[in-house]
């Protein structure tokens, strides 16, 4: 278990403010934010490779906080990989079993069970300048994983990837976290990684934790606008709520149930806007008349803008429901949003 | 149809801006070396006090690229890796024995380790001299070539991905195994090349060593002291020689230091 209790860095011009967190063994746990959130600013100060101003980390109920990086059990795989240029890949994978004290043997099974799961043995004696992406990707897991670590650290392991050495090591991560039991704390800036997988995760903006939670509750109930915009979804307003309706500037929205009496925002999905010619009716179906402000081609669907009253909506239609409602700007419609759609925060 | 080739007068520019540059530096070298018969630089060899003089200057400058190699890399380091405030004053420090004029550089050192100063007192009665002893030859060397290698291993050391010695901390290497197994083995070239420039700094070095050490007789003291009391035909063979013994040492040391083609 990872406990973060009040972590602070600061730095010129940028703070990590009291960051709280707790990650259990064997989870896999991800950190999700923008660029310059922090995100790798907090996974450097748990491996101990940046000073922290105030806090405790502890692993496994031992405090690490004052340990240096050496002696705190912790592997990391950075983006670029970070393989030493000046070594094979079999060097690279077995440069750190020299400072654990495990017998040779059991070491050694277990290094040679990793370069099978990873596929490196054939690539064993090669230079690390002659490997793709994934290959090096994989060695990278390999190294860290070789000395056994009660943690892993991965700092946005997929970024750099070509999109086809990306689905590869994404299954590979999660087959490997099944089989190895060790704690994975992956930071990303990918909603769609977390979601493939991740069991918790927390959202860092500017330094703060904004959420922390099971993926699919952050999924559903983003708990602030900026967690509801990051996890997809695109239509985030500021409401005034009465029993079950939302009054959203001009335009009243029903609730599925009442809201309880802090809350502030709706947010809905793009995709739980559905667009019409006709108007639809139905229970629990809010239903308004809109104009289509903006038509985008995101290759695989198109984003539509609606004006409704002040308020604009944001939804997606496949390339077929386009061509089928002869959708194009500055066209009269329809927009119907279920009550059920419409998460309350 | 033939394409007509257009003619970049940038192109021709640097052309002839480089063609300049390079005879600038060869013509008077190739003249000099040309000048002496065969039978002028055989005596000049056979001469001990000339062989003795190029030995100095060999052995003096490469104890002072050792020298820096011991103290400046440590420096280096830091200046690389660590932020502190202050720094930039640091580095320009660093710099200042190449902008000061050579005697200058001379006198100081000779101010420091005269009698006048508790330094130079300490240091007498350790048993230390400076005014005319191989000692002070090597000081003034080492202060000398110091900066060049200073700056170029820091940075050799500044293009160490700082993350490889991350991944090697958290491996469990300490910051000293880290320091051997990662750091040196990827930026030794860039301390091979600082220990040539040192090295050759020191060896070219006249106007701080004449100051403070006449005798025993540098190379270059020795090359001056011929010109001034005999003239250029008595010097120019000495200086043959001292040209001729760096050239074969550098190029021996850059051979070393060339990158392997797969590492590129």
């Amino acid at each position: 278990m990872i406990e973060i209790e009040t972590l602070r860095i600061e730095l010129p011009g940028f703070a990590l403010q009291d960051i709280e967190l707790s990650i259990q063994d064997e989870e896999f746990f991800t950190l999700l934010g923008p660029t310059g959130a922090g995100k790798t600013l907090v996974l450097e100060a748990i491996a101990g490779i940046v000073p922290i101003t105030s806090g405790r980390i502890r692993v496994k109920g031992r405090d690490i906080t004052d340990l240096p990086p050496e002696q705190r059990g912790i592997g990391i795989v950075y983006q670029d990989y970070a393989l030493f240029p000046h070594l094979s890949v079999l060097e690279n994978i077995t440069y750190g079993l020299r400072y654990h004290k495990t017998d040779s043997h059991s070491s050694g099974q277990w290094v040679k069970w990793l370069m099978e799961r990873l596929g490196l043995h054939p690539l064993a004696r090669r230079s690390i300048y002659h490997l793709s992406g994934g290959e090096k990707q994989r060695v990278a897991l390999a190294r860290a994983l070789a000395v056994n670590p009660s943690v892993l650290l991965l700092d946005e392991p997929l970024s750099a990837l070509d999109p086809n050495f990306r689905e590869e090591i994404r299954d590979v991560l999660k087959k490997l976290h099944q089989e190895v039991g060790i704690t994975f704390l992956m930071v990303t800036h990918d909603f769609a990684e977390v979601l493939f997988l991740g069991q918790r995760t927390a959202i860092l903006n500017r330094g703060i934790i904004e959420q922390v939670g099971p993926v699919s509750e952050v999924f559903q109930r983003p708990a602030t606008p900026f967690a509801a915009e990051f996890v997809g979804m695109k239509n985030v307003f500021p409401a005034v709520f009465k029993e079950t309706r939302a009054m959203v500037d001009d335009l009243e929205l029903h609730l599925q149930d009442p809201p309880e009496s802090h809350k502030r925002y709706v947010a809905i999905r793009a995709e739980d806007i559905v667009i019409e010619k006709e108007k639809l009716s139905g229970n629990g179906l809010n239903v308004f008349q809109g104009k289509v402000l903006e038509v985008i081609d995101r290759g695989l669907y198109h984003e539509v803008s609606v004006s409704a009253g002040k308020i604009i909506f944001r939804a997606i239609l496949t390339k077929s429901a386009l061509f089928e409602i002869k959708l194009r700007e500055g066209k009269e419609v329809h927009i119907a949003i279920r009550s059920s759609a419409i998460h309350v925060f | 149809m033939k394409m007509r080739k257009t003619i970049d007068p940038f192109f021709w520019l640097t052309l002839v801006c480089s063609s300049v540059v390079v005879a600038f530096i060869l013509i008077p070298l190739i003249q000099m070396t040309a000048q002496p018969s065969f039978q002028d630089l055989k005596e000049a060899l056979q001469d001990r006090d000339v062989r003795r003089s190029i030995w100095l200057s060999i052995y003096t400058s490469g104890l002072a690229a050792f020298i820096s190699v011991a103290i400046g890399t440590p420096f280096a380091y830091l200046l690389a890796r660590k932020k502190f405030p202050g720094k930039k004053i640091v580095e320009s420090i660093v710099d200042l024995p190449i902008m000061i004029p050579h005697p200058v550089i001379g006198i100081a050192i000779l101010g420091l380790a005269g009698k006048n100063h508790w330094i130079g007192n300490l240091m007498q009665q350790i048993g230390i001299h400076i005014m005319g002893t191989v000692t002070g030859i090597v000081a003034v060397l080492t202060f000398v070539g110091l900066p060049f290698y200073v700056n170029t291993v820091k940075a050799g050391f500044e293009a160490v991905p700082v993350r490889l010695e991350n991944v090697s901390r958290s491996l469990g290497a300490s910051a000293a195994g880290t320091l051997l197994r990662v750091t040196f083995p990827l930026a030794w070239r860039s301390m091979l090349a600082g220990l040539i420039m040192c090295c050759a700094r020191a060896i070219s070095e006249f106007g701080a060593v004449v100051i403070v050490a006449y005798h025993p007789m540098i190379a270059p003291v020795m090359i001056y002291e011929r010109f001034t009391a005999h003239g250029l035909k008595y010097s120019q063979p000495v200086a043959v020689w001292l040209i001729l013994v760096c050239l074969v040492l550098f190029l021996l040391l850059r051979i070393f230091s060339l990158p392997k083609d797969n590492q590129t």
